[in-house]
């Protein structure tokens, strides 16, 4: 079994600058970091290896920096590493990115059909949660958005059974292989790697592709091929005044907390109705 | 909000063909015979919209044929849909992400909307990510605000970015349909109007179970629904650094049991492990807006307030009387949150109870 592991390399802060020409985010100078919830993916994927021998290759899109990220995956028992970089790539959007990871995938199962993808739920930095069903999509592979847990895989049926987090309830889903599947955070805890994992992702020789070595259409990817155009970035307005300040003679707690509830009540007197109601219904 | 101006080129001028889309939709979510809140706040989001550009508002209801169905059809007009696209098949009565892009794909190439939306949530950005690959068009995701541009007509949809530092308004100008997702809350619940109604277009998909390859083999509903309470809680207590250590947090649950509220906390409290996900307020979880919410030892970090500054009163009790919540809070009370908490859940038990027994 070939297991792909899209992840994303982002900043660990918010400190972020944005370029006033392009408008485009400035990456430098800004300590990177493995985006958090490719993690969960990540380990899920190295425990389908643990079980089965399964091959897991992680694979990003970015600068050329982004290799560090590769290299953390590598020491964590991932087995090969692609890093996905072109400056025609700079200026993608989700759609774009989608595509040429898309591209990247296709390639990779030349060497080895590729049946199963994680990818994280979503990114801390752009929150769009579109990539994995983008790259499902393209694929034709069956997606799998939110799996709290996988409950089996039968190799030789390729077959696998998931419980897919849903509005309200937990979907139990039954499906075949090749997928496309992005955890849930919090139901697994990455690992720590092994000494022998830590030196060979120091050793290792990153497989560097870009947009010519996957036959990515250069119409389809970077700033050209990404239907949306950032218009506008700015910053929050603050809002118009300030908090009126709760004050009590002597400051004790107990006359602060008499005078927040009267503030409290004063502002919005329908407030203290539904409150009653309330208490009188959980009562 | 004032309109940049445009650069020329390919990728900012709509092509002549796509200008027959027409019409804002608005993806019901339904399962199981509910419909997710978040559907109608979009469709009433959608009504501001359409009116601006003299369009209609089109709201697609999919699932298994069923007078739930059919109910969930007439709802969407008394929040302000003109149109409802039925379309009912037994293999669309569970979500799953390859029959409905399938089937969206086709209605959406077929009746040519110029703007889609759909609510952030499982299903929501499940379904989005997909459908916008099909279409191959531009999707912003889990935008705070929605306006047109008159002068080209074109959706100006802004969401934050970089954990909220920033905000940044997207738009898709030479791809059709324009797409969207917007988290539960961000938009207001419309009134409902009994005496609107509109026309109904039904679609009848092509679709065969057999070829839909995953299944679902059951659904089992959550016992404690504590993920969908918090979003639409009245009374909302938030607990942030400022409480110290875990323990404390008890202190923020007993307040919030006196309101008959809710929970909630800040990214820092779960990323070190004081509670779960579920009661993450902010950016990176839940928007909430509450009647009230109190934030106690929360300094209002702009994660944090993009996910509760909608609120209609907000009460911030921090140490620090230069933190930045004291900016956004409609009320301030320096002091610390370990004292003040127990004595505001005497305060208001008393209150209340008094209260009730007058009454």
């Amino acid at each position: 079994m070939h297991i792909v592991v899209c992840i994303k390399q982002v900043p660990d802060s918010a400190q972020i600058r944005i370029h006033p020409v392009t408008n485009t985010i400035m990456r430098q100078g800004v300590p990177a970091i493995i985006n958090p919830f490719d993690l969960f993916s990540l380990e899920e994927a190295l425990r389908i290896k643990d079980r089965t021998g399964a091959r897991v290759t992680v694979l990003t899109m970015g600068p050329p920096m982004a290799e560090t990220s590769l290299r953390k995956a590598l020491s964590l028992g991932a087995d090969d590493a692609v890093l996905l970089t072109d400056r025609k790539f700079a200026g993608s959007d989700t759609l774009a990115t989608s595509y040429a990871l898309t591209s990247a995938i296709k390639k990779l199962s030349e060497e080895e059909p590729v049946d199963l993808v994680f990818c994280g739920k979503q990114t801390v930095d752009g929150d769009t949660a579109q990539v994995g069903p983008g790259i499902a999509t393209r694929l034709g592979f069956q997606q799998l958005t939110y799996i709290a847990k996988i409950e089996a895989i039968d190799e030789a049926a390729k077959e696998i059974v998931v419980h897919r987090r849903s509005e309200g309830g937990v979907q139990v889903m039954k499906t075949k292989l090749p997928c496309m599947i992005t955890m849930l955070e919090g139901t697994n805890t990455i690992r720590f790697g092994k000494m022998d994992d830590m030196f060979r992702a120091a050793r290792y020789g990153l497989k560097t592709w870009s947009k010519d070595t996957t036959g990515a259409d250069e119409t389809k990817v970077g700033l050209k091929g990404s239907p949306t155009v950032v218009s506008k970035v700015f910053v929050p307005k603050p809002r118009a005044e300030r908090a009126k300040m709760v004050e009590a003679e002597g400051g004790s707690p107990d006359a602060l907390a008499a005078a927040a509830v009267e503030a409290i009540f004063g502002a919005q007197p329908k407030l203290a109705d539904d409150l009653l109601g309330r208490a009188a219904a959980g009562l | 909000m004032s309109e940049p101006s445009k650069p020329q080129g390919r990728k900012f001028q709509l092509p002549e063909h796509l200008k027959e889309y027409k019409g804002i939709w608005v993806i019901v979510e339904q399962e199981r015979g509910s419909v997710h809140s978040v559907s109608w706040e979009l469709v009433g989001e959608a009504r501001k919209l359409a009116d601006k550009l003299g369009v209609e508002v089109g709201a697609v209801v999919l699932g298994a044929d069923s007078p739930a169905l059919n109910t969930i059809c007439a709802e969407a007009f008394t929040y302000g849909a003109d149109v409802v696209y039925k379309v009912a098949d037994p293999v669309l009565s569970e979500y799953r992400t390859d029959p409905y892009c399938r089937v969206m794909t086709d209605v959406v190439n077929a009746y040519k909307p110029e703007i889609v939306l759909l609510g952030a949530t499982t299903l929501g950005r499940d379904l989005a990510g997909a459908i916008a690959t099909t279409l191959a068009t531009g999707l912003t995701a889990d935008c705070t605000e929605l306006d047109i541009y008159m002068d080209n007509r074109s959706l100006a949809a802004t969401r934050p970015t970089f954990g909220g530092t920033l905000l940044c308004t997207i738009q898709t100008l030479a791809y059709r349909p324009q797409m969207a997702t917007v988290r539960p809350r961000v938009m207001s619940m419309p009134d409902r109007d009994d005496s609107r109604s509109g026309r109904i277009v039904e679609v009848f998909p092509s679709l065969r179970e057999d070829d839909v390859i995953t299944k679902v083999l059951n659904f089992i509903a959550d016992r404690e629904q504590t993920e969908a309470q918090l979003a639409y809680a009245d009374v909302i207590v938030a607990g942030g650094k400022g409480l110290g250590k875990p323990e404390n947090l008890k202190l923020v649950f007993d307040l919030a049991k006196v309101l008959g509220g809710e929970v909630g906390v800040t990214r820092p409290l779960v990323q070190a492990g004081w509670t779960t996900f579920d009661r993450q307020v902010g950016q990176t979880g839940k928007t909430v807006r509450p009647k009230l919410y109190i934030a106690a030892g929360v300094s209002g970090a702009i994660q944090h307030r993009v996910g509760m500054e909608k609120a209609d009163l907000i009460l911030a009790i921090n140490t620090d009387p230069n933190a930045p919540i004291f900016d956004f809070a409609h009320l301030g009370l320096v002091g610390d949150a370990l004292t003040i908490l127990p004595a505001l859940t005497d305060a208001f038990g008393k209150r209340l109870s008094v209260n009730r027994l007058a009454g």
